[in-house]
Parts: C-alpha cells; sequence; structure tokens
C-alpha cells in the first residue's frame, strides 16, 4: 500500500516537474494576461486569456447545468420513487452505465443531440425566415450540455451517497411532527447533504475542465477574434488549445514552452475551481456541526 | 380533525372515553402480515401500554395511529381507526393535522442536528408561527414540560447532538408536546437508556399523562406496571388481551399473557 503510493507520488511528481520544466520559460502573467490576437505560435506574443475565459465559462456554465438536474434526480430517486420500480431502475441502470461511457462518444452525442437535433430544430421554430443556420452551430451552450451531460453520472452518485449517509430516523422525526415530504427534503434533507453534494460538484468540475473531446464538436473554436458574449457563440479553450499546439503548430519544437505553459495555466485554473469548492464545502461543514 | 371536534370529544368526558378506536385493523408489509383484525379502544387521558415479544406487531400498530407506515413502500392497511370520531384513513383526511395532533416519540432519540431551540421551533415553524417573541415562549414552555428546561436554559444555541441519550430523549418528547398534540405515541423511549434516565422518563410520562393521550411501547414489564393505567399483550401480530394494568399483570385471563408476563415466555 505505501509502495504503491510512493509509486504514484513518483510518478506525480516526474510529470509535474517535467511540464513545469519545459512551460516555466514561456509562463508568465503577460502569457496568462493576453489575448491571442496576436500569432498564437509566437512564443514572444501569445496568450492565453482568451481561453482562460471559455474553459471557465463553459466548467461555470456546465455546473450550473448539472447541479439541479443531477441533485433533483438522486433526491427523486433516494426520497420519493419506489425502490423497485421499472423507472428507478432504468435510471440506475443508465447512471451506471453512463459513467464508461469515453467522453468521444459524449461529444459526438452532443453534435448529433444538442447541435444538430435542438439547435436545428429552435431555428426552425425561432428563426423560420433565415436560411443560414443560428442555434444550429457549435456553441457555449453546447459543448457546456454536452458536458452537463457527461458529469451527470457523478453528482447523481454522490448526491445519493450523501442522502443514503443521512439517518431515516431524522426523516421520520420531520414528517412524525406534520412536515410534508418536500418540507423535510428542503428542510432536513439537503441541508444534510450539501457537504456530499458539493464533493459531486468537485467531482464533475475535476472531470470535466480538461476533457477536449465533449466539446470538439459543440463548441470549441481552433481560433476567434475576442470573447464569447452570448451562449450561442463559439470558444476558445485550454484543452483544445494544448492540442493544437501540439499537432498544428508549424514549429513544435519553438512553440513548446508555449505548450507546457498552457498545460500549466489549465492545471492551475483546474486547481483554483477545485479549491474554490472545497472551500466552500469546509465552510458549509463546519456551519453544519457548530451552528445549526 | 379540527380543535372543535377534538373539543366536543372531550366534552362528554367519562372516567374512560375511547380516542383511539380500531376496528379489524390488519397490516401487510408485502407479504408478511404483521397485525391481525386488531379491534381495541385507547382511552383518553390514560397511559396505554402495548406490550409483546419483539416482532409482535407493537410499533406497527403505534404507527396506525399518525400513518406512519403510510411512508413505507407496499404497506396494505385494511379495518378502521377512528380518533376522536374520525377515520384517519378516508382519503380526504389531511396528514399533515392528523401528525399535528398525534405527536410521536422514537425509540432511537432523533434529534435534528441543529440548535436545541432549533429543534423546537422546527414543527412550530412548520405549522406556521413565525413571531419569535412566541417562538421562544414556547421553547421554554414545552422544555419546561419534558422537564429540560433548566439543564438546558443556558445553552438553547448549542447543537442538540451535544446533549445525552437521555436530554435528547427528553427534548424529542418537548420537541413533540411544542405543537400540542393531543395524543403522544411513544416507541420504547427509554430502551436505550442507562436507568436513571429511564427513571426522569418515567416520571414525565406520569406528569404529561394530565394533559395528553399517551400509548406507549415498552419491553419493561416493570415499566409498564409503574405507568400504564392499561395495558395490551400482543402476540404474533394479535391482540390476546387487553384491560387495566394491574388486572393483566396479577390476573391474567389468558395463559399466554401470564407466561409473558411472568416472564416465562420462550
Ligand atoms: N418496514 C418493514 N418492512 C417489512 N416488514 C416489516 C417492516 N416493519 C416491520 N415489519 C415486520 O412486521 C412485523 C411486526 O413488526 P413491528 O411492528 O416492528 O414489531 P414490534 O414493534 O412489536 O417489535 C415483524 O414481523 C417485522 O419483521
Ligand atoms: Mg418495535
Amino acid at each position: 500500500m505505501a509502495f504503491a503510493t510512493a509509486i504514484i507520488l513518483a510518478f506525480a511528481a516526474v510529470i509535474l516537474s517535467n511540464i513545469l520544466w519545459q512551460g516555466w520559460e514561456a509562463f508568465s502573467w503577460r502569457f496568462i494576461t493576453s489575448r491571442a490576437d496576436q500569432n498564437m505560435f509566437d512564443s514572444q506574443q501569445a496568450g492565453v486569456l482568451q481561453m482562460i475565459a471559455g474553459t471557465s465559462a463553459r466548467v461555470v456554465l456546465m455546473t450550473i447545468f448539472v447541479m439541479p438536474i443531477g441533485v433533483i434526480t438522486a433526491i427523486y430517486l433516494t426520497e420519493y420513487a419506489r425502490k423497485d420500480s421499472l423507472l428507478t431502475n432504468l435510471i440506475q441502470s443508465a447512471v451506471n452505465n453512463l459513467a464508461g461511457v469515453p467522453s468521444i462518444v459524449f461529444g459526438l452525442f452532443g453534435l448529433g443531440f444538442f447541435v444538430n437535433f435542438i439547435g436545428g430544430n429552435l431555428d426552425l421554430i425561432l428563426r423560420p425566415e433565415q436560411a443560414a443556420p443560428y442555434w444550429r452551430n457549435p456553441a457555449l451552450i453546447w459543448a457546456s450540455l454536452t458536458l452537463a451531460v457527461m458529469t451527470l453520472p457523478v453528482v447523481i452518485v454522490s448526491t445519493e451517497e450523501a442522502l443514503k449517509a443521512i439517518p431515516p430516523g431524522l426523516r421520520e422525526a420531520s414528517m412524525a411532527l406534520g412536515a410534508t415530504r418536500l418540507e423535510t427534503v428542503i428542510r432536513i434533507v439537503i441541508p444534510q447533504a450539501l457537504p456530499g453534494i458539493m464533493t459531486g460538484g468537485v467531482l464533475a468540475v475535476g472531470r470535466a475542465a480538461g476533457e477536449v473531446a465533449p466539446i470538439l464538436f459543440t463548441g470549441a473554436a481552433y481560433y476567434m477574434s475576442g470573447y464569447p458574449s452570448h451562449l450561442t457563440d463559439q470558444f476558445m479553450d485550454l484543452g483544445y488549445h494544448i492540442f493544437i499546439l501540439s499537432t498544428q503548430s508549424p514549429d513544435i519544437e519553438g512553440t513548446r514552452s508555449i505548450l507546457y505553459a498552457t498545460v500549466i495555466t489549465l492545471l492551475l485554473l483546474t486547481f483554483t475551481l477545485n479549491l474554490l469548492t472545497i472551500l466552500m464545502r469546509a465552510r458549509i461543514r463546519t456551519k453544519l456541526r457548530t451552528f445549526h | 380533525m379540527s380543535q372543535t371536534q377534538i373539543e366536543n370529544a372531550a366534552d362528554h368526558e367519562k372516567a374512560e372515553a375511547p380516542l383511539i378506536v380500531t376496528r379489524d385493523l390488519s397490516v401487510h408489509y408485502g407479504a408478511v402480515q404483521a397485525l391481525n383484525q386488531i379491534s381495541l379502544n385507547v382511552s383518553e387521558h390514560l397511559v396505554t401500554a402495548f406490550i409483546g415479544p419483539s416482532g409482535c406487531g407493537k410499533s406497527t400498530l403505534l404507527r396506525c395511529f399518525n400513518r406512519m407506515n403510510d411512508l413505507i413502500d407496499h404497506v396494505k392497511t385494511t379495518g378502521k381507526v377512528t380518533i376522536a370520531g374520525h377515520d384517519i384513513y378516508r382519503s380526504d383526511i389531511d396528514v399533515v393535522q392528523l401528525r399535528k395532533k398525534v405527536g410521536m416519540v422514537f425509540q432511537k432519540s432523533n434529534p435534528f442536528p441543529k440548535s436545541i431551540r432549533e429543534n423546537i421551533m422546527y414543527g412550530l415553524r412548520l405549522h406556521g408561527m413565525r413571531e419569535s417573541n412566541r417562538l421562544n415562549e414556547v421553547v421554554e414552555s414545552s422544555l419546561r414540560s419534558a422537564a429540560l428546561w433548566d439543564e438546558v436554559k443556558d445553552r438553547l444555541d448549542t447543537n442538540a447532538l451535544t446533549l445525552s441519550g437521555g436530554q435528547q430523549q427528553r427534548l424529542c418528547i418537548a420537541r413533540a408536546i411544542a405543537i400540542q398534540p393531543e395524543i403522544l405515541l411513544m416507541d420504547e423511549p427509554a430502551s436505550a437508556l442507562d436507568p436513571v434516565a429511564t427513571a426522569k422518563i418515567e416520571e414525565l410520562i406520569l406528569t404529561l399523562k394530565e394533559r395528553y393521550t399517551i400509548v406507549i411501547v415498552t419491553h419493561n414489564m416493570q415499566q409498564a406496571t409503574r405507568i400504564s393505567d392499561k395495558t395490551a399483550f400482543f402476540y404474533l401480530g394479535a391482540l390476546v388481551e387487553y384491560g387495566n394494568t394491574q388486572a393483566i399483570f396479577t390476573n391474567p385471563k389468558n395463559r399466554q399473557t401470564e407466561d409473558y408476563v411472568t416472564g416465562r415466555f420462550g
């Protein structure tokens, strides 16, 4: 056990130090605060601010989409549904199977379902006169929704675990005082489950932040000027940019340092997003323990 | 059921006015029959004890009186239960109002992981009390009624889980009586407590009986004789014998009852 831990830590250290070593030279305040308007393969001028904005936007939007749906589904499954009903079993097996699907499959699903089907129908309904597709394009909203579908099982499972850990006696006490199931869920169950629900959020953010495959066809842009300002805009993305730098660069050697500097940026962003959620969770935990 | 209707029932209060009446009450959990055609009357302002070996259906019967069994999947209840003349299993009965009138204390004390004050206020807020002076008054009066006030008056805002087991159970009693029920159902309320804490709960029950009709499940024969006026003995889902506690323990009519109360039960 200790040996395995040591090996894993050693690997992590090697990978991290390699990234730092190669990217340190290009990683600078200027790098993370300038736009990629200039030549994005030029290590003196390249910047990743647009990619930071794009990745942050899709992760935040994904969280906004996935948390309510995931939490409500888990609450339905544990608090309302009969344990042996067909619907419960259907959702449970969907959740279990979804967790093992490769992320590129979610990308294709997002393209087919969100971009083409939903987007196409929105165009038909909302803009029947125009020929040019508006909704039926890769966009921030479709990429975020695709990621939300991908991370849904994580959120559902963590929330379910948190709900199941709450002693049944608390629900009985509440209902015996005349609370309805909904009042019990809102006043007793959710406050108790909040730390576990946030753990689901942390895991979802961690899984989604670095994913490229799901957004490849659903919203990520190779290059654009400026920032996404609408849900229907495309966006530049840190992970996708790493892919571009490592495969599309005219001068692989010359752009290696900005490639690794972009990796550092992505890691920092992921850590920051995780840290924020973990801090929020810790605050809720202490609050639950002392004041409630 | 409305306030006036319950008061009317209280008007023609004789020594033993039946408040809860069951007729041919049977409960099945899926294929398992837990109660078999129970017919009994629970009298107002008395303490009624349910005794019998584990699994004989005491808790199930108790949970019929506030319809807590509704919360379990695959429960089937047949027969009739009336409280103050109202059939509580009719489809138009308001279960929230029923549970306001019929409070419950559980075997395993279950205070909310909130402050002592919040525990009491929970039920009050559910039933629409908002004014903080009024809320705090009721917090004090119910903690006093549950003989807990002196022990906790200086720490009302600490988490209820910091209380001892016996204090937690008395808090649960205070929480139940805060919303002014007519009936208190207690399912082995002292079974997890030490003798001193148990004695306090028993003493409390004897004072509460002035104001509430109490139905208590107990495993403890001495406890039943100390606190109850009437005792019902159950066996395998059936009501075997029901009568004055004194009579059940000193002069049981049924052989099974005699074996059980004298501790010869296998
Ligand atoms: N939630 C439940 N699901 C299935 N069977 C149950 C449930 N609760 C109780 N039972 C069964 O019903 C019978 C009576 O149980 P209970 O009322 O708890 O008895 P007691 O309180 O007298 O020990 C037992 O056989 C028990 O196994
Ligand atoms: Mg029981």
